[in-house]
């Protein structure tokens, strides 16, 4: 049943993929960019990944799409038809098979004799209900067990904000926030 | 045409004024119940973040960015991006003051360590979600702000 379902998704991520390099309406391209994210999210569901999924639904479907549209309304919303190349082609493809050939290496889903399931994992699921006393396994490990590591990724949304704050805010908070007011009052009838 | 110049005639569409405002409370509710149930489901202060930001970006999308502006101003964005990773930080200090290790949440509470836990990992959790929608509404004011040349 899941093996159908998971099928079925695959189908059409790689249907939207083909479809997004082949468009050239930018507009439409980002749409089916977040169907993708939408998609996932759902394949990350069937695969009992539920916080990766809420985050790839909230972020890839959701707010990336928001940045892509928002980046298209400064540029153009047509590509321009360009010759295919082929250099480009093969390094994606040279990437890829690179990947795929990892895979070959790492343990099957679910392998239960996999090497982390010998040593971390039963701990934390044991620690978990004694230690800490809450029934979420996935938020014990990124708040307590891990919680350096949780530190460190808020640490990078921030230096992530501040960059893009200096990259495109540039001239001061000053600027922006008049920025901000002239866009909101332009071609607004009646205001 | 801007991004910001497209939410004066969105808002004019009555289908989509009216579907945003039914749904940005709910939205803004959810967060909050990821964000406090994250001990509990699926989540946590990351995902409720992402979620609570989304709520206010369709706010500001349909509503105007103005609009948007003076609900979440942007000086308090800029101290609340800061604030969130002081949150977490601040946890970590505090159960080195507490006699524990760097973000040892068992020493936030000496008689029973399971409520250090739940303590800890609220006050985390929290500083995460702070940081998360403070970051993303402050690339979406960046981008959004911005003009065609």
């Amino acid at each position: 049943m899941t093996a159908s379902i998971e099928i079925v998704l695959f189908v059409f991520l790689l249907v939207i993929a083909a479809m997004v390099v082949r468009l050239r309406n930018l507009l439409a391209a980002a749409m089916l960019t977040g169907l993708f994210s939408l998609l996932s999210a759902g394949l990350f569901t069937v695969l009992d990944a539920v916080d990766v999924a809420f985050t790839e639904a909230a972020v890839g479907a959701g707010f990336s799409t928001v940045l892509i549209l928002g980046t298209l309304a400064l540029t153009d919303t047509e590509a321009r038809r360009k010759r295919p190349r082929m250099l480009p082609l093969l390094v994606v493809i040279g990437t890829g098979a690179t990947l795929v050939f990892g895979t070959f290496d790492m343990p099957h889903f679910g392998d239960p004799g996999a090497i982390i399931h010998q040593r971390v994992v039963p701990e934390y699921i044991a620690g978990t209900e004694r230690d800490i006393g809450i029934p979420n396994i996935v938020t014990a490990v990124l708040a307590s067990y891990r919680g350096y590591d949780t530190l460190g990724e808020t640490t990078v949304i921030f230096t992530a904000g501040i960059g893009v704050l200096m990259l495109l805010a540039r001239g001061g908070r000053q600027r922006l926030r008049r920025r901000i007011g002239r866009a909101t009052r332009a071609r607004r009838p009646g205001s | 045409m801007t991004p910001s110049d497209r939410p004066a005639r969105m808002r004019e569409k009555v289908i989509v004024r009216v579907v945003a405002k039914a749904l940005i409370p709910f939205i803004l509710l959810f967060a909050l119940y990821v964000q406090l149930h994250g001990d509990y489901g699926p989540g946590g202060g990351f995902q409720a973040g992402v979620i609570f930001a989304a709520g206010l970006i369709l706010y500001g999308l349909v509503f105007g960015l103005r609009v948007l502006v003076r609900v979440a101003p942007m000086n308090v964005i800029e101290v609340l991006m800061a604030t969130g990773v002081m949150i977490y930080g601040g946890v970590g200090v505090a159960s080195i003051f507490l006699g524990g290790n760097f973000l040892d949440y068992n020493a936030l509470d000496s008689q029973h360590p399971e409520h250090g836990q739940h303590l800890g990992i609220f006050l985390v959790e929290a500083g995460v979600g702070i940081t998360v929608t403070a970051t993303l509404l402050a690339i979406f004011y960046a981008v959004a702000g911005r003009r065609k040349r």
